[in-house]
């Protein structure tokens, strides 16, 4: 999809976002549709380092999680505006990410994995321990009265994740299409080729790592302001990991369009299912579709399209 | 605050659990260490073999370690079909390590969530007559709920190694892991070979499972916990040196109890994610690899 | 002897655990020349290889390049500077067709970014006669299609010295030739070429000097006729 197209795209979704504000609906639905804009952001930016570059981050709780909790230490020691708290969130994330990339990325694939899994324990821990953010009880935090919109706080912060939401898939957009992209690919198709062909593979792992964990924090930022009640059982949820991967993975891992599908798709019929099932079989529903796509069909939906539409022309 | 007799009861402490993380890790010692299989996954395998324990010693008051001996060729036969679906998704296509691992977490993920819906959170806890009781020697109190797991869990890293160096499947595996072709030549189908050996890996799985919930309450989560674990084991004890397994574990099993006494036992998780990135940073051959 | 050396590699050594794959070898290779690399299975050529291009860190040693001490630099960097090599095995980018498998060295081998990398691409791949699959997935190529992938690939980073890795293994008679043509060629601009082969035909007739290896080391070094008749050369090849 060529960038006029895209940005044009992208301004239809913001002012649909808009426009559909404050018409005195169902908050249900504005708490529902927070969620689904949530993983499309969470699945897009494991989708930088994990579909582009072929690194497996487990540990995507770790990085939304930190970003929560950063927003919770801003807000409480000194009551700062949503978007201080999305951009240090944003940027913590960032430094965790560029971190274990420097730790680990020197090394196989399956180290960084591993690395990541951990480090979704450890951080739990730590912040399970730690009582200026509520420890393992969690901490309650109060919505500012007002909103910029006028209307009521969720409907806001809606808006403010579907803005977010644009920023994420705009990122993925342009690293796609540019040279970034190519030298992404080239590592996720064959590494030590990549670096014999000039692709500084280290730094474009770690640009990768730092933008997947930034985008991550990103999200993660506006946590408090969405739940009102943070504690490490709930940021650090299994959920997070799986449905980060598995979004991208059944959407299509190779484009931009491939999260935002699955997490659409994966999304939405999760949050219809929560209603009625369990969240422990709604996981396990998860997990199996995830394995029957990694085996069956692992160019996700998006491949499966293609594949398709080619077989039509042919 | 420190003392000798704390340092020493740490220290035992230390050795004790280091045997049992052995049995732990075998499987990943053999599965990743030999087959360059990533199978992140082991770990809930043991969780399956521990809420099998569980199970038996509920409904049939069966010792966990009789449980753990009668689901060995249960869990083998898992081992040898999970391997064949890898094989046959993943590894005959050359296909990315980024499939493999990711089929591998949804088996962790299905698994869990599993015993998660059958089982529930709380922790579930098995019986038998030794496991309350200690033994003393001098100031340091050896608990028999880890003195049992560790003395069979060097038995088990024993029979493994003699099996590996002693029959032909067994040097069949070490062999396949450098020259499949070669083993080919030597009559034996390096498919099969590797099939065994997988199977053997998630086999261990079931013993192992029997001693963690002997020395614990365990619940599905904690097998997240055991991940860290068992890898840093296997790279520091040299990828698939069954030998290093037993010794990196004991280092990883004092390092982890040392902190525990003196840093509190939250922090003996990030023990182990220390230890795996020195080892990686360092040695990443491991202390007895080639 | 170093002062005209373009590409001296002084006593490299390599080692994997326990097992010692080179052993001290040293190597000038002088600007425009045509220099083979031969020596037995197991010898150690690929390994001084992935040495010379970065992608294996040395144990001892220096390599010298252009004047410049690349030891401690990596692959990418090497590239930069002028090093392009091919893979024994191939390693194309498998999602990408052959034309953007071009692109990756075009974009990343040179800094700075210029107009015409299509055409640029293109008119590589007309030499090595691989223009008719521009716009095919790289991983439904042939095997000898793959070989030419290779090197164009090598060529795409505009070298100034081109090792190729055994590209003639298991090609017919006629390919060898047509890749000894390119070669040829690409010497002819200038590119310091070395040849790793162990098509001896091709080795004998397109360099200049000739190294072996053996088990590591070097045991013999000159023009192709003194490595013909030399006795340890052919000790080494046929065993005692």
């Amino acid at each position: 999809m060529a960038g006029r197209t895209f940005a044009a795209l992208a301004v239809v979704v913001v002012a649909a976002g808009l426009a559909v504000t404050g018409l005195g609906v169902n908050q249900y639905y504005y708490f529902a549709a927070y969620v689904v804009l949530q993983y499309v952001v969470l699945a897009t930016a494991w989708n930088i380092l994990g579909g582009y570059t072929g690194y497996v981050n487990f540990g995507t709780p770790a990085f939304f999680a930190l970003g929560a909790y950063t927003a919770v230490v801003l807000i409480q020691s000194m009551k700062a505006p949503l978007v201080v708290q999305l951009l240090g969130g944003a940027a913590v994330a960032g430094v965790l990410g560029l971190g274990i990339g420097y730790l680990t990325l020197r090394l196989r694939g399956v180290f960084f994995s591993i690395a990541t899994l951990a480090l979704a324990v450890v951080l739990q821990t730590l912040f399970v321990n730690w009582e200026y953010t509520g420890g393992a009880r969690g901490i309650t935090l109060a919505r500012p009265a007002t909103t910029p919109l006028g209307g009521s706080y969720v409907e806001y912060l809606f808006v403010v994740m579907l803005v977010l939401t644009v920023i994420a898939v705009a990122t993925a957009w342009w690293i796609e299409h540019s040279w970034v992209g190519r030298g992404l690919a080239a590592i996720r198709d064959n590494e030590e080729a990549a670096e014999c062909m000039g692709v500084p593979t280290l730094r474009l792992k770690l640009v990768a790592t730092t933008v997947s964990g930034l985008l991550m924090g990103l999200a993660g930022g506006s946590f408090p302001y969405y739940l009102t009640f943070i504690e490490p059982a709930s940021v650090f949820d299994l959920n997070y990991a799986v449905n980060s991967l598995a979004m991208p993975m059944i959407g299509g891992s190779t484009t931009w369009m491939g999260p935002v599908i699955g997490a659409i798709l994966l999304g939405t019929a999760q949050q219809v299912a929560t209603v009625t099932i369990s969240s422990a079989l709604n996981l396990l529903i998860v997990g199996v579709i995830l394995v029957a796509f990694v085996i069956l069909a692992p160019e996700g939906i998006v491949g499966l399209v293609q594949r398709l539409a080619r077989r039509g022309r042919a | 605050m420190f003392s000798l007799e704390l340092l020493l009861n740490a220290l035992v402490a230390g050795i004790l659990l280091g045997g049992f993380y052995a049995a732990v890790s075998l499987g990943i010692s053999m599965a990743f260490g030999l087959l360059d299989v990533v199978n992140i996954a082991h770990p809930v395998f043991v969780m399956l073999g521990a809420y099998a324990a569980y199970i038996m010693n509920v409904r049939l008051g069966f010792d966990p370690i009789l449980t753990g001996v009668l689901f060995t060729p249960l869990f083998y036969g898992l081992g040898v079909l999970l391997y064949r679906v890898y094989y046959a998704s993943f590894e005959r296509k050359g296909a990315e390590s980024l499939r493999g691992l990711v089929f591998f977490f949804g088996v962790l993920f299905i698994v869990e969530v599993s015993l998660l819906l059958a089982f529930g959170v709380d922790y579930r806890l098995v019986e038998a007559p030794y496991i309350g009781e200690s033994l003393r020697i001098g100031s340091v109190g050896i608990a028999f709920r880890l003195l049992v797991p560790c003395v069979v869990g060097v038995a088990l890293t024993g029979a493994l190694y003699l099996f590996l160096s002693r029959t032909f499947y067994g040097r069949a595996i070490q062999a396949v892991a450098q020259d499949a072709f070669a083993l080919r030549l030597m009559g034996a189908n390096p498919f099969r070979v590797k099939g065994i050996a997988f199977g053997l890996a998630i086999a261990t799985a079931a013993l192992a499972g029997a001693l963690l919930i002997m020395i614990g309450p365990v619940e599905p989560a904690m097998n997240r916990e055991y991940i860290g674990r068992v890898f840093a084991v296997a790279v520091l004890g040299g990828m698939g040196s069954i030998g290093g397994t037993l010794v990196a574990a004991l280092i990883l099993g004092i390092a982890e109890s040392l902190t525990a006494t003196f840093s509190g036992p939250s922090w003996s998780v990030a023990v182990s994610f220390g230890v795996l990135l020195f080892a990686l940073a360092v040695r990443p051959a491991g202390l007895f690899g080639r | 002897m170093s002062a005209d050396a373009y590409l001296d590699v002084r006593e490299v050594t390599k080692r994997f655990g326990g097992f010692l794959a080179l052993n001290g070898v040293s190597l000038q290779i002088r600007q425009g020349e045509r220099f083979g690399l031969i020596g037995p299975n197991g010898s150690g050529k690929t390994t001084l290889i992935n040495c010379i291009s970065g992608t294996l860190r040395t144990d001892g040693g220096r390599i010298v390049f252009d004047g410049a001490d690349i030891t401690a630099f990596p692959a990418y960097r090497r590239t930069r500077l002028g090093i392009a090599r091919s893979f024994q095995i191939p390693k194309p980018f498998t999602s990408m067709t052959v034309l953007e498998n071009l692109m990756i060295p075009i974009e990343y081998a040179r800094l700075g970014h210029h107009d015409g990398v299509v055409d640029e691409a293109m008119g590589i791949l007309a030499q090595v006669g691989l223009a008719a699959k521009a716009r095919v997935l790289s991983r439904a190529l042939t095997q000898v299609e793959m070989r030419k992938l290779e090197l164009a690939r090598a060529m795409a980073a505009r070298p100034k010295l081109l090792v190729s890795d055994e590209a003639m293994a298991g090609l017919s008679s006629s390919e060898v030739d047509d890749i000894l043509a390119i070669l040829l060629q690409l010497n002819g601009q200038g590119i310091t070429v070395v040849m790793i082969e162990h098509i001896m035909r091709a080795v004998m007739r397109f360099s200049e000097r000739i190294a072996v290896l053996d088990a590591g080391e070097k045991i013999a070094e000159g023009t192709p006729d003194q490595i013909l008749g030399n006795k340890t050369v052919e000790r080494a090849y046929l065993g005692e």
